[in-house]
């Protein structure tokens, strides 16, 4: 049976997508067999930045709705052997998604997979609820910025209420990841630093992923950020992050400012 | 701003911090998946929906605090007309 992750955040642009792309690829450079699943309806993006886009034929939808058999749907990566794609539907219709089709869905692909991967809407509608219904582990994908970090407490939230976990009266096993953290700002006092956020929102950190110049380029490329690279800084943190997902015990990594005190000083008085 | 601020200042951070702690755990209260006002909403979304079309988004359960008195709004939006006969012969 495979473990089911949902990455989630409540505000939109914080890097869900790219964290579910980059985990996916992470996880299946493991040996380890991983399917991604777009549940963002109607704005589909988790295609585009796995570099699949020219190749969905049938979708999330079509498969709930009995046009299509669920390997039909099933894009397999062109890079890494184990790693597979649900994409979602461009369908305008935002009831295309039913709880029971979820259920369904995510039951067989618990079957055949070590690790199914939800990337969630932004949004605290029915997208996201259902992308994390079936979660057993939540990425809380947030940025060191106010309203990122507002929205992440929201999620957490509903994350213990909605979640059949929760309604079983168990818990998701909820983990923060930071990301877009600028090293150089936090550092000069403009940026919330990795230790407010841990303190506001009390969660486990899963990683700290650093503002990179390398997650554009990758995306441009339709390649995971942890594999387009593997040397970068944000292809580290992912690949770490997945390590942890899998039990390991990895020593984390702080970002931190290249340079030593005269650039440090050059930089504040810039 | 001169040099010397620049040196010297604590930046914007804490504030976003302190900022952020008073506005948690106030909606921490309200929010809250589990408080008064989402338990109001989901018991009366049942009772309703059981003899009008209706759903989660429609219903909604605000409160204004207030002394000495508090008011506890409802609003259900109900879909297409609603025939009284039928709903009550339900």
């Amino acid at each position: 049976m495979a473990k089911i992750i949902t990455v989630t955040s409540g505000k939109g642009g914080v890097g869900k997508t790219t964290t579910t792309a980059a985990i996916g690829a992470a996880l299946a450079r493991t040996g380890d067999k991983v399917v991604v699943v777009d549940f963002d309806v109607g704005l589909r993006n988790l295609d585009l930045i796995m570099g699949a886009e020219r190749r969905v034929v049938y979708d999330f939808v079509n498969v709930i709705q009995g046009d299509a058999r669920l390997p039909q749907a099933l894009i397999k990566d062109k890079r890494l052997e184990s790693l597979f794609l649900l994409p979602a539907s461009q369908t305008r219709d935002k009831d295309a998604l039913t709880e029971e089709g979820v259920d369904r869905v995510i039951g067989m692909l618990s079957q055949h997979f070590d690790w199914v991967i939800c990337d969630s809407p932004a949004g605290i509608e029915r997208g996201a609820t259902l992308a994390m219904r079936h979660a057993e582990i939540a990425i809380v994908v947030t940025n060191p910025e106010v309203s990122s970090v507002r929205d992440s407490d929201r999620i957490v939230g509903i994350l213990d209420a909605k979640t059949l976990r929760a309604e079983r009266g168990e818990t998701v096993d909820k983990r923060l990841l930071l990301t877009r953290y600028d090293p150089v700002r936090a550092a000069r006092g403009d940026m919330l630093k990795t230790e407010d956020v841990l303190e506001i929102l009390s969660l486990p950190l899963l990683g700290i992923v650093p503002e990179s110049p390398d997650v554009l380029k990758a995306s441009n490329m339709g390649v995971p950020v942890s594999i387009h690279d593997p040397n970068s800084a944000p292809a580290r943190a992912y690949h770490d992050a997945a390590l942890r997902l899998k039990g390991e015990n990895i020593a984390m990594e702080t970002p931190r400012a290249r340079g030593g005190l005269f650039s440090k000083l050059l930089r504040r008085a810039a | 701003m001169t040099l010397w601020k620049r040196l010297f200042s604590h930046g914007s951070a804490p504030q976003a911090r302190e900022r952020l702690q008073i506005l948690l755990s106030h909606e921490r209260q309200v929010l809250g998946g589990d408080d008064l006002l989402s338990r109001l909403r989901e018991d009366i979304l049942a009772v309703v929906a059981r003899h009008v079309p209706c759903e989660q988004d429609n219903v909604k359960v605000r409160l204004e605090r207030g002394t000495p008195m508090s008011i506890l709004e409802i609003e259900v939006e109900v879909r297409g007309e609603v025939n009284l006969a039928i709903s009550r012969a339900a």
